[in-house]
């Protein structure tokens, strides 16, 4: 099996082909250079469909998909996009933000999230999109949305769609902020899920607007766990049971249990990787003290370890926003991070060691991995 | 009519100027849509403004309205106006 690693940035997509060893890794890019991908993702019910959510600082979203691993590429015929208002005042899609392949059950079907917050539906294998108008247009939702004011710098982000492997459903998805969501009828209605996470002091826990999860994963070997990165801790949630536990109490005080991406293992349930941030006084969201690492738990967050061989000791102020950290499903798991700074990171033996494969790219948001026949 | 591109549309239309026709604005650009295919979504929003740093200016006045009639002699410019790095 050989990995492949499609990587987005502030300035176009990169994909890497590694040998079968991950020791060696072919870079083919840019493409699109000039444009922003928030995320690049390969169906895996076909292994060949590329989907890459794009856009320029001055023209608008769209998404560019490609058949046979990026070759060639040819955009959607109808990207996401809102529901036009009668009154001319609706939102508008400012860029996709994140990229889920539907149920493997269910060929051609993609969901994306989107900033302002959308969530949006492909059955055709990403060329046209609809909205999903019991989010995107329903009063409650809108106010659990907040407004650009209550998002990130750049716009609040929708995230984190997730399909239960065992029923497509059962689905999940995230707003930063406005809480985590569940469906159990595939998407025709949600509700929130954000028992028992913590919000910034002095909010109420109990509005759903004031909750900001950062990333969530589902476990493969086992769909009834949840992880998540919150903006206040890391957590885990075991069906039945709707009460997210904070798992990240357990993280060393000094560096606290703030970060972006949650990464869970392919195989193993109870291991799971994150990649803290400094979120003390101003939030400057880079490696806590200027040296970065990555924690990894191997009971369910009960303990946490530190994996920094091979990373710098001090003076490296990265962050690693949240679709740019993942896992492939090699034995061993080989880890992937990007930076804002534009370097490229992996382990290929579960995190215990770490190098550089990649230097003096753009600012990276998003690195995939998957394995290729 | 003539219709000038900006360059970060040329991916669209593989030149500068080209043709289209169109009573008013929103025509001309339905009708660029379908001679290139995806060019209006990037230039116009799906509420039909347009887009923060896309300028239109026909005959060297700048046009801000979708509804603005043109004329088979007009010369329609589509700039884009180049901020930020």
């Amino acid at each position: 099996m050989k990995t492949l690693l499609m990587v987005g940035t502030r300035k176009g997509a990169w994909l890497f082909h590694g040998d079968a060893s991950r020791n060696s890794w072919r870079l083919d890019g840019p493409h699109f250079l000039g444009h922003i991908f928030n995320h690049i993702v390969l169906d895996p019910r076909d292994r060949r469909t590329l989907l890459a959510a794009a856009k320029t600082g001055h023209l608008g979203p769209t998404i560019f998909r490609s058949t046979d691993r990026g070759k060639m590429w040819k955009e959607a015929a109808q990207p996401p996009a809102f529901a036009k208002a009668a009154d001319g005042k609706g939102r508008a899609v400012d860029h996709t933000f994140w990229l889920t392949p539907g149920h493997a059950s269910q060929s051609g079907v993609w969901f994306a999230g989107t900033s302002p917050q959308g969530l949006f539906r492909s059955e055709d294998g990403g060329s046209s999109w609809s909205p999903f108008s019991a989010i995107n247009d329903d009063p409650q939702y809108r106010e659990w949305m907040g407004t650009v004011q209550d998002g990130t710098p750049d716009g609040p982000k929708l995230h984190s769609i997730i399909v239960d492997p065992r029923d497509p459903a059962h689905m999940y998805f995230a707003m930063s902020g406005g809480g985590v969501h569940e469906s159990l009828d595939g998407g025709q209605t949600f509700k929130p899920l954000v028992k028992g996470l913590e919000v910034v002091e002095g909010f109420d826990r109990a509005n759903v607007t004031f909750h900001d999860p950062h990333c969530i994963r589902i476990c493969p070997s086992n769909p009834d766990r949840l992880y998540q990165q919150n903006h206040c801790g890391i957590y885990r949630l075991d069906r039945p049971s709707n009460e997210w536990v904070r798992i990240g109490k357990a993280m060393p005080k000094r560096v606290g249990d703030v970060g972006f991406p949650m990464v869970v293992h392919p195989r193993d349930a109870d291991t799971a990787w994150v990649m803290p941030m400094d979120g003390g006084t101003v939030w400057p969201r880079t490696s806590p003290d200027g040296k970065p690492a990555v924690y990894r738990t191997k009971d369910g967050g009960k303990s946490w370890e530190r994996l920094d061989s091979g990373m710098p000791e001090k003076h490296a102020w990265w962050t690693i926003k949240r679709q740019a950290m993942c896992a492939d499903s090699g034995k061993p798991v080989g880890l992937y991070f990007g930076t804002t700074s534009g370097e490229l990171w992996m382990s290929g033996d579960e995190g215990r060691k770490w190098k550089c494969i990649a230097r003096h790219l753009p600012e990276i948001y998003a690195v995939e991995a998957t394995e290729l026949a | 009519m003539n219709v000038l591109i900006p360059s970060p549309l040329h991916s669209y239309t593989e030149r500068a100027k080209v043709q289209a026709d169109g009573t008013t604005l929103a025509a001309l650009l339905a009708d660029l849509d379908r001679r290139y295919p995806g060019i209006r979504f990037r230039m116009v929003d799906e509420q039909d403004r347009i887009r923060r740093h896309m300028r239109v200016f026909v005959n060297g006045d700048q046009v801000f309205e979708l509804s603005r009639t043109l004329d088979p002699a007009d010369e329609v410019v589509i700039v884009q106006a180049l901020t930020g790095g």
